[in-house]
């Protein structure tokens, strides 16, 4: 269960940021603006590579050893990053892409609202209320 | 518990009341300290309720689960009709009015104390407002009960006998007259919702009745546009539930309606408690929201784009985040773009919001579209969850289900998505004009030339269709580019004549310069040839557009053995083979042309080369000689090319020659051509080399003999399905091969980067 979600913008601000209130928030901020380090070096590694589900999902960017941080780009170079707490047995890979694709899909739905101008922040409800059950879910 | 039955009104007014007790959520008991406001708002003698709570069994039980809740509200009904307090009363008792509670809601009252203080009277009315659905009319019912609640907020006990009783007009029997009234629907749909709040609302529209504000908040539920775009909606009252209430109000409410938001917190109030479920959408709002759905999209089954929406709501004023979340409630499929349903839906909660109604977390189910199995949404909508509406699916807008594709907001895209190509299968045209063409050329040669024209032109059609299933099968995975070089071949001979075939069935483009084409390539190259030896064909036939047929057929000599006796590599081939076909059966190219396509520019050579062309028919005159020893030759060559690898090809080059030669055509042609490719792949691939070249070497020397296409007129359709069959198998065969060869490929060449990186490596190391 990832205490931390983050949704960050191809320019590398973030448009949603949210963490599992119980810990310093801005721990976590931290650490998702150094994993954007290592996801540009990701991005760039893969160059030409053909850009399907599997490409898209980076896995692990970098462990701590509290935590461990994952991280999905899609097509349009927006990054998803995800913190997740190492204590809790570990996530097997899968269900953390499973949680990458939950979050493509409401971050797709939010595009598609008409009111939603590509490059504020996201407010959507909907896209709040996946987060928190992502992140409540595993705990 | 006695078996407890309920009318359906009972059923959903007690669902609802229910909801609003259980603020726990548990859906299965709710919080005594709830149900006993809910008690005393019924303005019950306390010793009452404590009857009612004993009868039901809450006492037993500590607690009040659904039954004993409902019991306990089918008792209070009875209490309040003034029926004696009986286990057996709450079903013996018939056509109890619903209980009235008195809702006694501070914060309610707090919320809609000031909308509602203008309302007064209107609020007065409200006496026998329940207390408001939960979640459902955050102001309104509120602001309804406030009023009822403020004359006795507290005085619960104030009127236990009177629940209805409003301060204004509502004399005490008007909540019974309402009743009677909501009973008796009289007015749309939403008059059913309102049966369970009728009593309820009975009073408000008693009230209303007096004071046309009461109407106004009713009107103004169904959302008194404060823009002016919507002001039309203002006229036309939803309230259908007030109307038929109150008709002679309802005019004033309209007037009233386009009044202060004040009012229009009472009308909302009104609204809600006036449906059951308050997100109901009355026929007139939903008439106003099609009419609005028109200006944008004429087509009824339609889609708004996202776009066109955003303008449209942008238009009400209200905040872009909340016309942001009013989208992604109503934007069921996800699409981007809105029904008719849907947008109804978001108008509705527009609407709504502009009226002070707090915007659901999730869509109602009355605003759900209306899609297939409805039922699933209104199972979804049915949790009382944070909106608390009755469940009350049925009754959702009379909405047509549109064309909505998703019947789960899972599945968001559905949209239209409904024909998708699927793709199907690669449209065979490549393949077989070349056969189409040839068969065409044929036909139109035989028709021209006279010979049988029309034998091989029936047959033509028939094989062609087959041909042309059968290649496009299998030789579109060969992805020959053949066809031009095919259709070359066989018609350059006949280039007017095939023009005009080709134009006739449907010809591919590559080989419709047939028509005027210089030498086509063999009809129908087969896999293997497609790679390489039809390259070569196309470039010897390209050259020789426009020279003869015969110069150019008699040539390819080193055209690899045909692997399919169909694939005529070239028209030399097919000439050949035509004259083996000739030779063996005297007859028509026709004939062998429906054989197969490749054989067919053969034959079809033949004929013209008989009849045209000079040179042809030297061609054929040197043909026919050769044709024999040719036949023999394309025996082996087919045979060989039978063999999976290249042998396999030319066996069966060799094999399709005898089919050929039955068939007159195309044995000779395709051993060329296989014959030439295993050339181009022993260049390639070093491997079957050896194979190919004695390969190569016999068919080479059954091309060059093979002269003239031999056509066989007497072929029965028989030997030409026979040869058919024989060519497709050389074309899976060659396809197969094609593919190993290309595999084969591959892995030299990764073989060579390897090499080349390891060179690379080393290197710098001999610099050292």
């Amino acid at each position: 269960m990832a205490v931390c979600v983050a949704v960050i913008a191809k320019e590398n601000y973030p448009l949603y940021i949210r963490s599992a209130p119980t810990e310093n928030e801005l721990k976590f901020h931290y650490m998702v603006h150094t994993s954007l380090d290592v996801v540009d070096e990701k991005i760039s590694a893969m160059g030409k590579a053909l850009v399907d589900q599997r490409e898209l999902y980076l896995g692990l960017l970098y462990p701590t050893e509290d935590y461990k941080v994952y991280g999905y780009v899609t097509n349009s170079k927006v990054k998803f990053v995800m913190v997740v707490d190492s204590s809790n047995t570990a996530l097997r890979d899968n269900e953390i892409r499973s949680m990458f694709r939950k979050l493509h899909n409401s971050y797709t739905d939010v595009m598609c609202n008409p009111f939603y101008n590509p490059g504020d922040r996201i407010q959507s409800r909907a896209f709040d209320n996946m987060v928190t059950s992502m992140m409540i879910q595993v705990c | 518990m006695e078996g407890l039955t309920l009318s359906d009104a009972e059923q959903k007014y007690y669902s609802d009341l229910f909801s609003y007790c259980d603020i726990e959520s548990t859906k299965k008991v709710v919080v005594n300290g709830r149900v006993l406001e809910l008690f005393r708002a019924a303005q019950l003698p306390n010793d009452v309720v404590l009857q009612i709570m004993e009868l039901c069994g809450a006492t037993r039980l500590g607690y009040f689960g659904r039954s004993q809740f409902y019991i306990a509200l089918k008792l209070v009904a009875v209490a309040q009709s003034g029926f004696p307090l009986r286990v057996e009363s709450i079903n013996t008792v018939k056509d109890l009015p619903l209980p009235r509670f008195v809702a006694s809601k501070n914060e309610q009252e707090s919320r809609h104390a000031a909308s509602y203080s203008s309302d007064s009277e209107n609020q007065g009315s409200y006496s026998g407002v329940i207390p408001p659905p939960p979640g459902r009319g955050q102001v309104k019912k509120g602001s309804i009960s406030h009023d009822t609640v403020q004359p006795r907020t507290t005085a619960d006990p104030q009127e236990p006998a009177s629940p209805v009783v409003s301060p204004q007009q509502s004399p005490p029997t008007s909540p019974h007259t309402w009743r009677k009234h909501n009973r008796h629907p009289s007015g749309g749909n939403s008059e059913r919702p309102l049966a369970g709040p009728g009593p309820f609302w009975s009073p408000f529209g008693e009230a209303q009745s007096g004071g046309s504000a009461g109407d106004a908040v009713w009107s103004g539920h169904s959302p008194p546009p404060p823009q002016e775009n919507w002001v039309s909606f203002a006229d036309t009252p939803p309230t259908s539930t007030l109307l038929t209430m109150h008709p002679a109000s309802a005019q004033d409410q309209t007037t009233v309606r386009t009044v202060a938001s004040a009012t229009t917190a009472n009308e909302i109030r009104r609204q809600s408690s006036s449906y059951d479920d308050p997100w109901k959408i009355t026929d007139e709002q939903r008439q106003y929201y099609v009419n609005q759905f028109k200006t944008i999209q004429p087509d009824l089954n339609g889609f708004i784009p996202g776009s066109a929406a955003k303008e449209f709501f942008t238009k009400s004023k209200l905040p872009i985040l909340e016309l942001s979340h009013i989208w992604e409630l109503s934007d069921f499929d996800k699409d981007g773009a809105l029904t008719l349903d849907e947008f109804c839906a978001a108008f509705h909660l527009v609407v709504a919001r502009k009226n002070g109604y707090d915007l659901p977390e999730k869509l109602p189910e009355s605003l759900m579209p209306k899609l297939i199995d409805l039922e699933d949404s209104a199972d979804v909508g049915d949790q009382p969850g944070e909106v608390g509406y009755s469940g009350s699916p049925a009754e959702a807008p009379p909405s047509k289900s549109p064309s909505m594709p998703s019947l789960n907001q899972t599945w968001p895209e559905l949209n239209q998505s409904s024909e998708d190509t699927a793709i199907v299968h690669p449209v065979p045209i490549r393949m077989t004009p070349s056969k189409i063409h040839m068969q065409e050329m044929e036909l139109k040669r035989t028709g021209s030339d006279h010979t049988n024209p029309t034998s091989p032109l029936l047959v033509k059609p028939s094989d062609l269709s087959e041909e042309n299933k059968i290649n496009s099968s299998v030789k579109f995975a060969s992805g020959n580019t053949v066809d031009g070089y095919s259709s070359s071949d066989s018609f350059t001979s006949d280039p007017e004549q095939i023009g005009s075939n080709v134009t006739r069935q449907r010809s591919h483009s590559g080989t419709s310069p047939d028509n005027a084409a210089p030498p086509p390539p063999p009809p129908r190259p087969q896999p293997s040839h497609s790679r390489s030896s039809s390259l070569d064909m196309n470039r010897t036939f390209t050259v020789t557009t426009g020279q003869q047929q015969a110069g150019v057929v008699a040539h390819p000599p080193a055209v690899p053995p045909r692997p399919q006796p169909s694939q005529a590599p070239g028209p030399v081939v097919h000439r050949p083979v035509d004259a083996d076909g000739l030779i063996t059966h005297t007859s028509t190219s026709p004939q062998q042309i429906p054989e197969q396509p490749n054989f067919a520019d053969f034959s079809q050579f033949e004929v013209f080369a008989a009849s045209n062309v000079n040179d042809e028919q030297d061609e054929e005159v040197e043909k026919h000689p050769e044709v024999l020893p040719v036949e023999k030759a394309s025996d082996p060559a087919s045979s060989l090319r039978v063999a999976k690898t290249d042998s396999k090809i030319e066996e069966k080059t060799a094999t399709s020659a005898p089919a050929n030669v039955s068939k007159g055509t195309t044995p000779l042609a395709p051993p060329p051509k296989p014959v030439r490719r295993r050339l181009k792949s022993e260049d390639e691939l070093r491997p079957e080399v050896d194979e190919h070249t004695q390969k190569t070497g016999v068919l080479a020397a059954v091309l060059a003999s093979q002269p003239s296409i031999p056509r066989s007129i007497g072929k029965d359709k028989k030997a030409i399905q026979a040869s058919i069959r024989r060519n497709k198998e050389t074309n899976t065969v060659l396809a197969r091969l094609n593919s190993e060869l290309q595999q084969q490929l591959k892995d030299v060449l990764e073989e060579r980067i390897s090499l080349e990186v390891q060179l690379e490596q080393l290197r710098p190391f001999s610099h050292l």
